[in-house]
């Protein structure tokens, strides 16, 4: 995390003594793309906080700890899709739900769909994709999860 | 900054959400308001520095550059290079954005831009790394393996099917 500051301080540097005029420009650069964009990630942080109330870590842990079957598979790709978290919460919790006994397919499902397929980034997204593509992109990167939580059922022996 | 009324409207109504909450002590408000101020300090951890480099990217990278390695001619080297820089990506998808729109104004494929978006949900490296550690070296293999193919695959056909007069806005962002 800290390794950001130091490549962007080290850049901005570098950047300064190469040419502090150009600098000058990317900085300004940066503050109106920042600018510009903020309303959509405004809105995105709306919508996260409103969901992870509705759908709490403690909730994801319940319905997928009951439900290893089809159901629970089910929930696990619509519990990834609707809610947005770090990875440091996210595989701890999925480290929870293995000790719990939840198949992997299942924590594939969840982790998958958490990682690649963003409901919640959607106004970003919108932004610099336009909707068509957007759309597009969520629905392959949504089918490519279920390909995925499959191939690890298989792998794991939980599949047949 | 681009405010429309919609906008402020629903800005205003949130915030007026949480004071009164506040104010009467609503739970459910609360809470929301604790998961705000959580993601947002997490995203004003990262978003400036990430625009900050970006802006540079922009005045000291040549579009011929980017052409070179992202561009039309850039071969099956294009999606390396794009799932290296992916795996370097910090924070979310919600950072790739911008990156993947940037190199598309400096002339990098669709096709790339879709690879670095998807690699970047998945192959970032201290998450990897995390996930690794928690659920273990098998799974963690299964799942690149399994997921990066098909992230080229389909970046490769979602560029057939938009078609070459297809636009990103380019309203600056």
């Amino acid at each position: 995390m800290y390794l950001i500051y130091i490549i962007t301080a080290l850049s901005l540097l570098i950047s300064i003594i190469f040419d502090f005029n150009k600098t000058k420009q990317a900085i300004q650069i940066a503050f109106k793309k920042l600018l510009n964009i903020l309303p959509a990630f405004l809105k995105m942080l709306i919508l996260v906080s409103f969901i992870l109330y509705l759908v709490p870590d403690q909730m994801v842990v319940k319905y997928l700890g009951q439900n290893s079957d089809l159901y629970g598979l089910f929930a696990s790709l619509s519990f990834g899709s609707i809610t947005m978290m770090p990875g440091f919460i996210a595989f701890p919790l999925a480290g929870i739900l293995v000790d719990k006994g939840v198949s992997y397919m299942n924590i594939a499902g969840f982790s998958t769909t958490l990682m690649m397929v963003g409901i919640l980034t959607y106004p970003v997204e919108k932004k610099y994709l336009g909707r068509r593509l957007t759309i597009l992109r969520n629905l392959i990167s949504l089918a490519i999860a279920i390909i995925v939580t499959f191939v690890i059922g298989l792998s794991f022996g939980e599949v047949f | 900054m681009k405010f429309k009324i919609q906008n402020i409207l629903i800005f205003s109504l949130f915030t007026s959400f949480l004071l009164i909450s506040t104010f009467i002590g609503y739970n459910p408000g609360l809470a929301i308001r604790d998961n705000f101020i959580q993601f947002a300090v997490s995203m004003v951890k990262i978003l400036p520095a990430a625009f900050i480099l970006i802006g540079l990217f922009e005045v000291w990278i040549k579009r011929e550059t980017v052409e070179k390695h992202f561009g039309e001619d850039s071969g099956i080297k294009g999606f390396i290079w794009a799932m290296i820089l992916a795996s370097t990506t910090v924070g979310g998808t919600y950072v790739a954005f911008p990156i993947a729109y940037s190199l598309y104004h400096k002339g990098a494929r669709y096709s790339i831009i879709f690879t670095y978006i998807g690699a970047a949900a998945l192959v970032r490296i201290p998450m990897t790394l995390f996930e690794v550690s928690f659920l273990g070296i098998k799974f963690t293999l299964i799942r690149l393996f399994t997921s990066l193919p098909l992230i080229i695959i389909s970046s490769i056909w979602l560029d057939k099917l938009i078609g070459s007069d297809y636009e990103l806005n380019s309203d600056d962002f």
